[in-house]
């Protein structure tokens, strides 16, 4: 298990440095930052005052080894944009991603689990064809049209919910957290549902083709034959052994949209990382590029991981080994 | 009669009563509350509500008093500004014409400015504090634009201010000004939250508290007005203005703004141009460009009507200049120029090119109102005359840095002016000179020395009358030669929800002094 670990761990710092190589001459390709960035009535000595300032004179590899030798001493770089470290940026805004990013796998486990389930017990019932058929839905219709629409229906003709931002906050663990507050709940119900409805949608297809599939087993056949309540073949022989592809995808899927809900959280003002990136991106702020996604592929590296592990949780015969 | 006003004035006071909060949205995003650090609209208006000037601009881009009462040019190479007295900093630091002379040693020092302030107190050569209340600038020869320069400079405190950082700035602790409001608390790329400054030395705000949330997504701060979270947004979509119009629960504020939107032509190569090929697609030996016949059959060939109604849902006006009517040296009598496809076959034909040629426009399509749009419709204009034209819109991040290495035949791109005539001229015409300072955005290469020794005398030309006939004199000259093709001047759109009203800029800046509570309802 250890050397399991070890070996992880290196195989994640060469995909870290790879990374970073990439968004550096990436950005490069693109554009040139000052540009974008300088007033356009900036004369050519505040140009050249201002490439010196960010760094941008010196040749491309040798900025890169600047940032090198500045991310080993973990300093990520400050943004051209802001003036503040990159890193901080990205933490300041990472617990608004968070609680999205959790609002809305719990909301695809709570709605997407029963109506799996359900679909997949009684499979010729009307309610599961409408449900399978709403799934396709989810999958089918674009995240940005459905949130504004989310917003429309509720925001702007019910006048249920707010239509944009995040709410009122409150402290834990010195960060502050709007799933706290009943403000904050209101203002992050309707995000979470836009960013869910994929998620929901998966759940339920992954849930429902595995209780089909573990049905027909022999050891639920044998469960039965024994006597056992219909309530405990479910919920213990039949739930514990579809559980792996669903947690496997929406691991996965955590990860993405932790690090990609770009589009709900511009449609919804919702001030979190993804917002960042994608300004940042458009104004090339490349610190906040390189260090955002040098934190995603962490973030990934750290997810499989816990996956794997979890796996062994759920599934005795899965052994982790330093064989990869 | 009385009775009416003592119900106007009680609908005004329940008006006021109601609305002691503004929550407004803006769609650009405010990146740093140090007024020196980057020098970007959207954090320019963020500082105009917290920070003073010396000298503020109005609505109409006119410059009255701020912080400074009065200003004259007591020498041909100084300027004298009198100082208000009595303004206190948030804080209650006094203001003083020392903390103007320490506020302009600042502007150049801020550390890792992407875009600074420095050029406009580069003139400068000596600052002399008189007394508390009067302070001389000496400037590097006679220097007319000066007051208009220090309309963008925004005025700290020596005491409070000394070794501030912009982050300090960011986190609020040094957030510290003369202006109509103090901050409360600022959360980066989300919201500002401000209070009324009681001690304002200027008219008082409408409003005690004030949200300003950054909705960059156009549907988004829309559904946020019509939720009714928001009172007031800015940067309204050209695509809601129709609904909007006829919505009773929204007003419109609208004025013609200073920027152009315009079109840029190769002059800089007299050889083959990159975009530009014959009809069969073989390269063409001179840059057909070169030839004025052949820039104003390009100019003639554009339905400019036909954009501003049509694609810009009547938010743009023609543009036959550069900058609007009431700024200074406006150019009279020159209209935009009318929509002429045969004129333009005929000079087309009179230049060598009677069977047209190919060219590809560019542009950049997530910058403007409906930029991708416009330089589709003028691909189609110019193909009717004969001139068969490719169109190719991208992302800003790259069309800016091609386009400012001259890569392009034609692109289309805008500029938001300082409300004088001399602005377009030394940034997009004037030849590209490191050490005039000028042409910095002239991504044609366009090139007139006599153009350029007009200009040198029209900015060292202390006397307003005479330099605004050397400078109509001049802008007639850049536009009888289409250096650029004007194409039209957008205008500016806040929608406020009932209740509410905006005093719109021609600078674009959205800023919580200017809306008031609506009169009556």
């Amino acid at each position: 298990m250890a050397l399991y670990l070890l070996r992880r761990l290196m195989q994640s710092g060469f995909v870290l440095v790879a990374m970073s190589l990439l968004v550096f001459l990436g950005v490069y390709a693109v554009g040139d930052p000052i540009e974008i960035l300088i007033s356009p009535d900036a004369d050519q000595i505040e140009k050249e005052r201002a490439i010196r300032a960010l760094g941008l004179d010196l040749p491309l590899w040798q900025q890169y080894l600047v940032f090198v030798g500045k991310a080993l001493q973990g300093d990520l770089g400050r943004s051209f944009v802001f003036n503040e470290p990159a890193i901080q940026l990205i933490l300041q805004r990472m617990p608004a991603t968070l609680e999205l990013a959790f609002g809305s796998m719990f909301l695809s486990i709570l709605i997407g689990l029963p109506l799996g389930l359900y679909a997949g017990l009684r499979p010729n019932r009307a309610l599961s064809k409408g449900i399978m058929a709403g799934s396709i839905l989810g999958f089918s219709l674009p995240t940005f049209w459905v949130g504004l629409m989310l917003i429309m229906v509720f925001a702007v003709q019910l006048g249920w919910l707010p239509s944009t931002g995040r709410g009122d906050t409150a402290l834990l663990f010195g960060i502050p957290w709007s799933f706290l507050t009943l403000d904050g709940l209101s203002h992050i119900l309707l995000p979470a549902i836009n960013l869910s409805l994929f998620k929901i949608s998966l759940v339920i297809r992954l849930t429902r083709a595995g209780v089909r599939e573990t049905m027909l087993m022999d050891y639920v056949k044998f469960a039965r034959a024994k006597g056992l309540s219909p309530f405990r073949v479910t919920f213990v022989h039949v739930f514990k052994n579809i559980m792996i592809p669903v947690v496997t995808v929406v691991g996965l899927e955590l990860g993405g949209t932790i690090a990609f809900s770009v589009v709900t959280e511009s449609v919804f003002a919702w001030p979190g990382m993804g917002k960042l990136i994608i300004d940042s991106i458009n104004v090339l702020d490349r610190p906040v590029i390189v260090a955002y996604l040098m934190m995603i592929v962490l973030m990934f590296i750290i997810i499989n991981l816990a996956v794997d592990i979890l796996y062994t949780v759920l599934d005795p015969r899965v052994r982790l080994e330093a064989k990869a | 009669m009385r009775l009416v006003l003592a119900a106007f004035g009680l609908a005004l006071s329940l008006a006021g009563a109601q609305a002691q909060t503004l929550t407004m949205a803006v769609g650009a995003p405010v990146t740093s509350l140090d007024p020196h650090f980057h020098q970007l609209s959207p954090n320019n208006a963020a500082a105009g509500m917290i920070f003073g000037k010396l000298v503020e601009d109005d609505a109409n881009g006119v410059l009255r008093p701020g912080l400074a009462l009065s200003w004259s040019a007591v020498a041909p190479d100084t300027w004298e500004f009198r100082l208000r007295p009595g303004v206190r900093f948030h804080n209650g630091n006094a203001f003083t014409a020392d903390d103007v002379a320490f506020t302009f040693a600042r502007i150049p020092q801020v550390p890792n400015s992407p875009s600074s302030f420095a050029g406009f107190v580069r003139p400068i050569i000596r600052i002399e504090v008189v007394d508390p209340l009067t302070i001389r600038f000496i400037t590097n020869g006679p220097y007319p634009l000066l007051p208009m320069d220090l309309s963008n400079l925004y005025i700290l405190d020596r005491e409070t201010h000394a070794n501030a950082t912009t982050e300090q700035f960011n986190s609020g602790a040094m957030a510290i000004g003369t202006g109509p409001f103090r901050l409360v608390r600022h959360a980066n790329g989300d919201r500002i939250e401000l209070e009324r400054n009681d001690g304002y030395h200027g008219e008082a705000p409408a409003f005690a508290r004030v949200v300003y949330r950054m909705i960059t997504n156009d549907s988004a701060r829309m559904a946020a007005l019509l939720a009714g979270d928001v009172d007031v947004i800015d940067q309204v979509p050209t695509a809601d203005l129709a609904r909007l119009r006829s919505d009773a629960r929204v007003s419109l504020s609208e004025i013609m703004g200073l920027r152009i939107i315009f079109l840029g032509l190769d002059h800089g190569r007299t050889d083959a141009s990159p975009f530009i090929t014959d009809n069969e697609g073989r390269p063409i030996a001179r840059n057909p460009l070169k030839d004025v016949r052949v820039r104003r059959a390009l100019s003639m060939a554009i339905d400019r009507n036909a954009i501003t109604s049509r694609v810009m849902e009547g938010s743009a006006t023609p543009a036959g200049q550069y900058l609007p009517p009431g700024t200074f040296a406006y150019v009279p009598d020159l209209a935009a120029q009318p929509h002429d496809p045969e004129g333009a076959r005929r000079l087309l034909a009179e230049a060598g090119f009677p069977q047209g040629f190919r060219i590809t426009l560019h542009g950049p399509n997530d910058r403007y109102p409906n930029d991708s749009r416009i330089i589709q419709a003028i691909g189609q204009m110019w193909t009717r005359v004969g001139i068969r034209t490719t169109v190719e819109a991208q992302t800003w991040s790259t069309f800016i840095g091609r386009a400012a290495r001259a890569e392009f035949s034609s692109f289309l791109v805008g500029w938001g002016n300082n409300p004088d005539g001399s602005h377009p001229l030394r940034n997009l015409i004037a030849c590209p000179s490191p050490e005039r300072g000028w042409g910095n955005s002239n991504r044609g290469r366009y090139c007139n020395e006599a153009l350029d020794q007009g200009l040198m005398a029209a900015m060292r030309e202390l006397d307003n009358g005479a330099r605004a006939a050397q400078l109509i004199a001049l802008q007639r000259l850049a536009l009888e030669d289409l250096a650029i093709i004007p194409l039209h001047n957008q205008t500016n759109i806040w929608a406020s929800r009932r209740g509410f009203t905006v005093t719109p800029r021609v600078d674009e800046l959205s800023m919580a002094q200017s809306v008031r509570p609506a009169a009556g309802r």
